[in-house]
């Protein structure tokens, strides 16, 4: 089945009018030494067949309609409403491409403007755009066009350790290439007032992500007192935050962020084993002429009518593209099409309610586990800075190596926490380490020291998708594996 | 004019159709105690919209009507392959067993995904002749800098530093100067010939110990197949570079010919395009990398590798049979000397279910089959507009062709005026001005999903258009007609930036 149309008679109408004999005459120009290859790959199926494949191998896999998840670290179980997927559904929308032609192209243009103001509206920022793949590489591109704010003066990236590993990993393949320096997460124990003491004038930019990698959340004054350090060392504060925090707690606009970003799947769009997902990114009104990415903006047509057209976005691929910092196009509309629509369907009180269901089941689990013998909450009342606050995810001490602990929770059908000694492994990272070092692993690529705390300790998520029964069947599944 | 029942002219915004109190979606009662609220945290306002989920729906719905899209008209969008998107992808990319996974499971909970990466990967090694592909790359600028990186990598490892021009011919894609300057290289263009192929001279003037590689689109954005694509690659090679491919224009030549086998070294695959997943109003794509034999390890990762031992089977779900075919073991690991990773996860998985769906209902036969009917569909259209339009490279095309816009009759219309009639036949316009290299561009790529009547349809229409711009240039220059809005300020858009909605 190749969705071809043509019947034999209309092919040989079309050759007839090109003056060729056969359609092999009109690859006469690839060398004929190379010329038709035999592929191997499997015989065509049917669309019968290839569906009953694919849902025997779906099934194999263990999903989350048939297991409590109790996972995030950087992608989180959250509720879809169905409006969601109906408007996403819609095969005028996923069907089109990069509006180029805004005549014809008001549906997409509009809708990614109503996304635009929303993410801005979340963030306390005054522009957003949806041209970003995920929370990486947001955060990635993030870096760079701090650099470009500085107009490549600055050349030094302080990036928190707190900040997701794959993100910091993430940074680090993206700077390959140039000549800038990221510093900061070599020390994993490093805090606020570590980070702001390696600000200079070479600093582009500071990052952190707040509710951190940790599921912790940054004190309000401690956050106040950063953006003025960073502000006056002349460098920018970029935050990466989790979207569905934003229901509840302060913005980072509101902190000063220069530039949020973040992983924007948790708005509407499903696990779906890592991606596509999407890359939330907003900054000030001062910087939007930096913004890698392509941007929506209101306009009128010839009749005065309201429209909307891509602007300020040619850069990447026409003027001066040489020079450009960013080869960014738009790439995830239709997964900012789902968020805004997301977005829109919880509205003011819905998304504050997703929020206060996840922080508060959040709450009480890190309560009832806490008081199972052998299990702790290191970072509440750690050495540094006092116990801070967390929103939906919190670091769980174990009496046993957390692989271990998560295979005895699979077996009563539960998807349990993230391995922390997993961290810095070749998985995330990209470093070969030896497997059988257990949590002396978090090690930051080759340098930096090890985070002692942490070791034998798994991140544990909950959200609204989790009911009160599984988190308890959760406590009462780690009561039996404790030793 | 009659008014139409649908408000298809300047719908509202779905700021302007909240309401204070509206609501669509009712959570769940919280069901534990409540926990302390830190009030110092709390944001003040949440200033989004309410809305019923019916005015929703309907909001959407409008919106929606606005667009032209592949399953309402033909969309002849040159270098974006807008091929039909089949149906049986996206039943097989909602199927719950996939969506709801969770990429950090343990490896032995997820073999279902891990299986189908890894016969995908293959695949792509078989089509496009490479001995290695990571998935990862979310779309295809993401593979061509993931591509130069790699390129990077392998000359670095070698010691070799000396290299900083990466070569790019004046016909290749416009993300590439930009991917080799986030690269850290200086981008370096190589003229065309008079028949469109990379003008060998020049490109031997430019070869030299400094050249990290060239980053050749075959067939280029011309259309056109680059005629000593192994003597380009033999000079790119003999000074010590490498070869990026760019596969955004693959679908002329699966089962054709083999880019490893033409020597590229590296390439990006555009699944969103070759593969019929759908391009989703400008994403989410997928740009998995192919590589040769030496650049294979420094892929970015982590990939999906076979075990022929598996360690899975102690840690078996009860919803797995012992039986089962898939339990031969799939894990995730880094390639030797990867890169790193280029994106948080493992790629766009909800794309490779659509696209290895693809695969297998096609087959290889179905997929030279396609090739075959792409170039035929773009060489039909092709020899119908020469007549009337001016085509600078006149020459056998592969999946599309570049006409020039300016007709000798009618010089005070330009490409723009041509491109905005044809929505007023119905048809969405090719891609305009690019290639850069000729004046007033219109790239054509009909794609093999097309029907005859549909591309004579088109052809029509633009001979029409051909009569119209003679006769009645101001229809030309005022068009589109027809469209939910007529041409809009982009001048004004840019000057005075609204990128948000405020209230009025």
């Amino acid at each position: 089945m190749s969705y071809i149309p043509h019947t034999d008679s209309d092919r040989a109408a079309m050759l007839a009018e090109i003056g060729v004999e056969t359609v092999g005459d009109l690859f006469l120009d690839v060398p004929e030494s190379v010329r038709y290859p035999e592929l191997k790959l499997p015989d065509p199926l049917s669309e019968m067949e290839i569906l009953r494949e694919l849902r025997a191998l779906s099934e194999e896999n263990a999903d989350l309609d048939h297991h409590a998840c109790f996972l995030g670290a950087g992608a989180y179980n959250h509720f879809v409403p169905s409006v969601v997927g109906h408007i996403i559904g819609r095969s005028e929308f996923y069907t089109a491409y990069t509006p180029y032609q805004p005549e014809i192209s008001q549906g997409t243009l509009q809708a990614i403007f109503e996304y635009q103001s929303m993410v801005c509206a979340l963030t306390g920022m005054e522009v957003a755009n949806a041209s970003h793949y995920d929370g990486a590489t947001s955060l990635a591109e993030a870096a760079l066009m701090s650099v470009s704010v500085s107009r490549g003066k600055r050349c030094k990236i302080i990036v928190s350790p707190t900040v997701h590993p794959e993100y910091r990993a993430t940074l680090r393949t993206y700077t390959r290439g140039s000549d800038l320096a990221v510093v900061g997460d070599d020390d994993l124990t490093y805090e606020l007032d570590d980070l702001k003491a390696l600000l200079d004038d070479d600093t582009a930019c500071l990052i952190i992500q707040n509710p951190d990698f940790f599921g912790q959340l940054e004190k309000a004054n401690e956050l106040d007192q950063l953006a003025e350090a960073v502000h006056t060392a002349g460098a920018l504060l970029v935050v990466n935050t989790d979207p569905i925090s934003l229901g509840l707690f302060t913005p980072p606009g509101e902190y000063g962020a220069d530039i949020v970003v973040g992983e924007g799947q948790p708005l509407g769009n499903p696990l779906n084993f890592g991606g596509p997902y999407l890359g939330l990114f907003a900054c000030r009104e001062d910087y939007m002429r930096k913004m890698p990415g392509r941007l929506i903006g209101e306009t009128v047509d010839t009749e005065g009518r309201r429209g909307f057209v891509l602007t300020l976005s040619t850069r990447e691929q026409h003027i001066r593209r040489e020079r450009a910092t960013s080869n960014i196009c738009t790439n995830q509309a239709l997964c900012a099409l789902a968020a805004g629509a997301y977005l829109a369907a919880m509205g003011k009180s819905g998304l504050r309610k997703v929020a206060e269901l996840c922080y508060h089941k959040a709450h009480y689990a890190a309560e009832r586990i806490r008081q199972i013998p052998g299990f702790s909450l290191p970072l509440r009342g750690g050495d540094k800075g006092g116990s801070k606050l967390f929103f939906k995810e919190f670091v769980v001490g174990c009496p046993r190596p957390p692989g271990e602990i998560n295979e005895a929770l699979l077996k009563r059908g539960i998807i349990g926490g993230y391995d922390l000694g997993k961290v810095l492994s070749p998985l995330s990272l990209g470093t070969v380490l030896d497997r059988t070092v257990q949590c002396q692993r978090t090690r930051d690529l080759s340098k930096g020291r090890d985070l002692p705390q942490l070791e034998d300790c798994m991140l544990f998520c909950v959200t609204e998708m989790n009911t009160r029964a599984e988190i308890d069947r959760l406590v009462a599944a780690l009561e039996e594996v404790a030793p | 004019m009659t008014e139409s029942l649908i408000p298809v002219l300047s719908p509202a915004e779905v700021f302007e159709i909240s309401s204070p109190g509206r609501r669509a979606v009712f959570l769940p009662e919280l069901d534990v105690p409540k926990a302390e609220l830190p009030e110092e945290l709390l944001r003040e306002d949440l200033p989004l919209p309410e809305v019923s989920e019916g005015d929703l729906m309907r909001h959407y719905v409008h919106l929606s009507q606005l667009n032209h899209a592949v399953d309402t008209g033909f969309y002849p969008l040159g270098s974006c392959t807008m091929k039909y998107n089949p149906k049986v992808n996206e039943e097989a990319a909602k199927l719950p067993g996939f969506t709801r996974t969770h990429p950090y499971q343990d490896h032995c909970t997820v073999q279902g995904n891990l299986k189908l990466m890894y016969e995908l990967q293959e695949y792509l090694k078989e089509i496009g002749g490479f001995a290695g592909v990571s998935l990862q790359p979310a779309a295809g600028a993401h593979g061509e800098f993931t591509g130069i990186l790699m390129m990077r990598a392998y000359h670095e490892e070698r010691g070799d530093t000396k290299r900083t021009k990466v070569l790019i011919p004046d016909s290749a894609h416009g993300t590439n100067p930009a991917s080799s300057a986030m690269s850290g290289y200086q981008a370096v263009e190589i003229k065309s010939d008079e028949r469109g192929n990379v003008d060998l001279e020049e490109l031997r003037a430019h070869c030299d110990d400094t050249v990290v590689g060239l980053m050749l689109t075959n067939p280029n954005t011309l259309g056109l197949f680059e005629e000593q694509v192994l003597e380009v690659a033999e000079l790119v090679h003999g000074c010590g570079g490498l070869m990026f491919g760019d596969g955004a224009n693959m679908n002329s030549i699966m089962g054709i010919a083999r880019p490893g086998e033409l020597g590229i070294d590296v390439m990006m695959f555009n699944l969103h395009k070759t593969f019929s997943t759908p391009h989703g109003g400008g994403g989410p794509g997928s740009g998995p990398v192919g590589a040769s034999e030496r650049l294979a390890r420094y892929l970015p990762g982590p990939i999906v590798v076979k075990d022929e031992k598996c360690d899975c089977h102690k840690e078996k779900t009860s919803e797995v049979s012992e039986t089962s075919e898939v339990y031969a073991c799939y894990h995730l690991e880094m390639p030797e000397a990867s890169i790193g990773r280029v994106k948080a996860f493992y790629g766009n998985f909800g794309v490779f279910i659509k696209a290895y769906t693809y695969v297998r209902m096609l087959g290889a036969e179905g997929l030279k089959q396609v090739s075959e009917d792409a170039v035929l569909a773009a060489n039909y259209l092709l020899v119908r507009l020469k007549k009337v339009y001016p085509l600078p490279y006149d020459r056998t095309c592969m999946h599309e062709f570049v006409l020039s816009g300016p007709l000798p009759q009618a010089p005070d219309v330009h490409t723009v005026d041509i491109a905005k009639r044809l929505m007023d036949y119905g048809f969405h316009p090719p891609t305009v001005y690019f290639p850069l290299i000729v004046p007033e561009a219109l790239m054509i790529e009909p794609t093999e999903t097309e029907s005859k009547e549909t591309l004579d349809a088109f052809a029509e229409a633009m001979l029409k258009i051909a009569e119209e711009a003679q006769e009645n240039p101001d229809l030309l220059h005022k068009a589109p007609h027809t469209t939910p809005v007529t041409r809009l300020d982009e001048v004004r858009a840019a000057r005075h930036p609204r990128l948000r909605w405020k209230p009025s």
